[in-house]
């Protein structure tokens, strides 16, 4: 039998018909259209699914949608602002701290949350903010390096705008 | 001249930018009107016989599409998976594997019926409902019981359990192993892995009747043979079927074979006239997925007093699993590179591919080249130890010297320089130094250990007079390079990315080559219906071999363009200049024609006699050999003696690919490599309860994929030795970091351990396998 349920997202109030049992991360990928939220495991390991429920991060694998009932969801989505990357993202860009990027979302939210907590993490403190979190692909080094470089920006004040060209290409090759 | 500027540039990459903003494309992302979900029933046993499936209440389930079994699957596919005879061309026994279990399930995991319905929770529920009786019969578990005579057989009817046993001879043993003063012996096993691509597989299938057309959109490496192989099986042309695989989630060998869930897609769709979407679960995904590994290997190593090595024996003894996967003879190839970057008189192996009830093995992130640099880094320290010799002394000692090397097996190392790879790393870790600090801590109570791996690799598959016997294709890779009309570049290739980087990389290539703005270039892979027919990406080769024949292209589309040039100004071929994306007739560079005005000019009228219009190019690459990339891990580990807990201190790598096109991305790969290298030694192992055949870690519970906690940084180095096999110089990088890093790893485990006198240690080394060795050593 479904129930309604009515939630914030990524700043859209939205109302939707769903099954009791509905996942949050189905929710959000099937109903609400949002695939930038992944799943990773069946046992809530992962963290690929990770969004922010209220401004804190949880593994939306692990809640009904229709716990979120009268409650704020941001997904990946909804990190930039306009057309300025959230510090998190554009570390990850400048750090390469992404290979597939399936693993990514999770990583950008839980970061996200991080850093909201901690403006100046120790790198002990950021393995342990990110340590529910898995990738495959890098080793995690350049991860490290991006949540660091993300906190520096962070403290600077300072956001990038999105931007098609690679910022050190050689002016060379870019202009010829 | 914007030649070179671009390659060796580290820029970003363009993938990115949807990633991080969450518009990647993965399967599971895409939805087509009137999809239906599938769901797999999965084998519980290891070993059975299919009594009885009873569908009633399935069928009856709410949103039900339809539930089949093999019996319907085999009125729309035929033949069974392919095996590529790799390297063992005398396999003893090929059993057809088809998609779906029949009479007799031999794995756990095995599929036996599949669910439709209209979402996946309702497919989920009713797949709950499936009934099957099993008559559980007893489970091959262990290799070397398998292989005695009178041992249960994996599937009724096969003669015993012996998937193929082939030996490799390189060189005169019996006189190597005459000439030795000492030969130290060790029994090494490579436990067996699973791959965790985080993106699990998933596919969707759309089959258009009437017209019998089928689009497959699958997780995958590999397109092209997907197609191949899934439109036989369907009865269709390769031209009735497009195979598309978008953003792609990680693979690391896990998706390089056409799976059973992919051909029961494809007939799902088919049999209920709607596109049907499959969806991997992480528990099918370890229990279904290929694995990687799972070997046991005996060595023996002969070596003279003074530290020359002159023979080394071994014996691999490799769990195939149920069936063969399709490449899971390559891993034989560990005999043919265990020498490493040594010279011996004589290397002799022997491989036996044993059929166990477990899922097949195949290629995993290095597959055979990983067992084989663990197998000769482990030899070359337990030689030092029994020398009294420093390891790095005894690597010195033994390097190859002279290229190009024919090792034992006419295989031919293209470049190095061992040495110089070494003493960059030991020079980064102050080595004497930290000797020194090892012995005063030792008299502390407190035991570091020092790990070398010095290691080369093959790769850059390859050569097709090599690969065409030994893969059963020939394993070259294709290119479109097509230059627009104003100017713009779409580069089409063979290779597939899963996060390699390529978008980025190859434009970087095409950039310099053809001396247009990276900007301008897009690159696109995964759909059959717009490349030529590509071999896919595995075995480091999507540069040395994708990325040449890119550049081939390019070099085509530039003697056009050249031809062009002379025709428009009036001049011979040879007197035109190509100063990067100008041309011009020499001695007047003031009149030049961009790449672009030329590509414009090619597509309109006034060409030169028997030109055709359009500029673009289309390039199969044949590498002449294999590429060898090399280089030395040094990892230092703290064991805390009291709890078995192994910490890295340190991890320094000096690797060397040859010429780097974008520093970023080969960091990026070798971070990666070096921490699943890490993650064998330490953490992983999938276990199997021997009597049930019932996988034990079936879950990131209990399979311990190591997190952001336990990962040290990485210090990294570079040396660049040009690759003479190709004309950018490049060697791959994917691989190498997952080949060197177990052995740095344990060999620093070991050393630590040495004054308890431990001399090897199994992986993963956890804490409580650590722990056992010390309480008895310490009876």
């Amino acid at each position: 039998m479904k129930q309604p349920v009515s939630l914030t997202v990524n700043g859209r109030q939205r109302e939707d018909l769903v099954e009791p049992r509905l996942l949050l991360a189905h929710y959000l990928r099937e109903v609400a259209g949002l695939t930038g939220t992944h799943i990773g495991c069946d046992t809530s390991q992962c963290g690929a699914c990770t969004v922010l429920l209220d401004g804190r991060a949880v593994k939306s694998c692990s809640v009904f949608a229709v716990q979120a009932e009268g409650r704020a969801v941001t997904t990946v989505e909804g990190l930039a602002e306009g057309s300025a990357l959230h510090p998190v993202q554009q570390a990850f860009w400048d750090e390469h701290g992404l290979q597939c990027g399936y693993c990514t979302p999770g990583f950008l939210m839980a970061a996200a949350q991080l850093l909201d907590d901690n403006p100046s993490p120790t790198d002990d403190e950021i393995r342990k903010g990110l340590e529910g979190n898995l990738c495959r692909c890098t080793g995690y080094a350049n991860i490290m390096r991006a949540v660091r470089r993300a906190a520096a920006t962070m403290n600077g004040g300072a956001t990038m705008p999105v931007s098609g060209t690679p910022a050190a290409a050689p002016a060379a090759a870019a202009g010829s | 001249m914007a030649v070179t500027q671009m390659v060796g540039a580290r820029i970003q990459r363009r993938e990115d930018p949807r990633l991080i903003t969450g518009h990647g494309r993965y399967v599971d992302d895409m939805h087509l009107t009137g999809m239906a979900h599938m769901v797999v029933v999965r084998s519980p046993h290891a070993h059975a016989r299919v009594v009885r499936i009873d569908l009633t209440d399935a069928a009856a389930a709410p949103g039900v599409v339809a539930v089949y079994t093999a019996r319907d699957f085999r009125t729309v596919l035929a033949g069974a998976l392919p095996v590529a005879p790799a390297f063992v061309p005398d396999k003893k026994q090929v059993p057809d594997q088809f998609p779906i279990a029949e009479d007799e399930v031999v794995y756990q995991g095995q599929p036996v019926a599949v669910v439709v319905a209209e979402d996946r929770y309702l497919a989920s529920d009713a797949a709950q409902l499936v009934r099957v009786d099993y008559d559980p019969l007893p489970a091959v578990m262990d290799l070397e019981k398998a292989m005695q005579p009178g041992s249960p057989v994996v599937e009724t009817g096969r003669p015993d359990n012996v998937a193929w046993d082939a030996e490799f001879p390189g060189g005169d043993i019996e006189a190597a192993f005459a000439e030795a003063d000492v030969v130290v012996s060790e029994r090494i096993t490579q436990q067996r892995l699973a791959p965790i691509a985080m993106e699990m597989r998933a596919c969707i299938a759309e089959f258009v009747p009437f017209e019998n057309r089928l689009t497959l959109w699958s997780s995958t490496q590999v397109p092209h043979f997907l197609r191949l192989f899934i439109s036989g099986a369907m009865g269709l042309s390769e031209a009735q079927m497009r195979v598309i695989a978008p953003d792609v989630g990680g693979a690391f060998g896990s998706k390089i074979r056409p799976y059973p869930e992919e051909y029961l897609c494809c007939a799902a769709a088919k049999l209920t006239e709607r596109p049907v979407k499959w969806n991997e679960e992480r528990t099918e995904n370890m229990v279904a997925t290929t694995h990687g590994r799972g070997q046991i290997f005996d060595i023996e190593v002969a070596a003279k007093n003074d530290g020359t090595l002159v023979g080394l024996r071994l014996t691999q003894l490799l769990d195939v699993g149920a069936y063969h996967g399709v490449f899971s003879a390559f891993q034989a190839v560990a005999s043919l590179v265990a020498g490493g970057c040594y010279g011996w008189k004589a290397v002799h192996g022997r491989s036996i591919g044993i059929f166990t009830n477990r899922t097949s093995t195949d290629p995993y992130r290095g597959a055979g080249r990983p067992e084989a640099t663990h197998l000769v880094e482990r030899a070359v320290d337990m030689v030092a130890r029994k020398l009294g010799m420093d390891p790095a002394d005894v690597r010195r000692r033994n390097f190859v010297h002279d290229f190009p090397h024919t090792n034992n097996f006419g295989l031919v190392y293209d470049s190095g320089d061992y040495d110089k790879t070494l003493d960059r790393a030991l020079e980064i870790v102050d080595y004497a130094a930290l000797r020194r600090r090892q012995q005063e801590l030792r008299a502390a109570g407190r035991h570091i250990g020092i790990g070398l791996s010095t290691y080369v690799e093959i790769c850059g598959l390859g050569p097709a007079a090599a690969t065409a016997p030994a893969a059963g294709v020939a394993l070259v890779e294709s290119s479109v390079v097509r230059v627009h009309p104003t100017g713009s570049v779409t580069v089409v290739v063979g290779t597939h990315a899963h996060g390699q980087g390529h978008d980025t990389t190859f434009a970087q290539i095409v950039a310099d080559a053809l001396g247009v703005p990276y900007d301008s270039i897009d690159v696109r892979h995964g759909d059959t219906a717009e490349s030529p027919f590509g071999y896919g990406t595995y075995g480091s080769r999507s540069l040395a071999v994708g990325g040449m024949s890119v550049l081939k292209s390019c070099h085509k589309v530039v003697e056009k363009a050249t031809a062009l040039a002379a025709h428009i100004f009036e001049a011979a071929e040879a007197d035109i200049v190509v100063d990067g994306g100008r041309y011009h007739v020499r001695g007047n560079p003031a009149d030049a024609r961009t790449i672009g005005e030329l590509a414009f000019a090619s597509y309109g009228a006034g060409l030169p006699e028997g030109m055709e219009q359009g500029l673009e190019a289309v390039s199969y690459f044949d590498p002449p050999n294999f590429v060898w990339p090399f280089g030395c891990h040094v990892c230092v580990v703290e064991v805390d003696v009291e709890s078995g807990a192994v910490h890295i201190d340190r991890y320094v790598a000096v690797d060397d690919c040859g010429v780097v096109v974008n520093p970023m991305v080969v960091d990026g790969q070798v971070h990666g490599g070096i921490a699943q290298g890490i993650a064998q030694a330490l953490f992983e192992e999938l276990r199997y309860d021997d009597d049930s055949g019932q996988l034990l870690t079936g879950t990131f519970l209990d399979y311990l994929v190591p997190s952001i906690a336990e990962m040290p940084d990485f210090e990294l180095d570079r040396t660049v030795t040009p690759s003479p096999t190709n004309e950018l110089g490049v060697k791959g990088i994917g691989e190498a970091g997952t080949i060197a890093s177990s052995p740095a790893v344990i060999n620093a485990v070991v050393d630590a351990l040495s004054p308890f006198g431990i001399t090897h240690v199994e992986m993963p080394a956890s804490p409580d396998r650590i722990w056992a060795l010390l309480q008895e050593a310490r009876r």
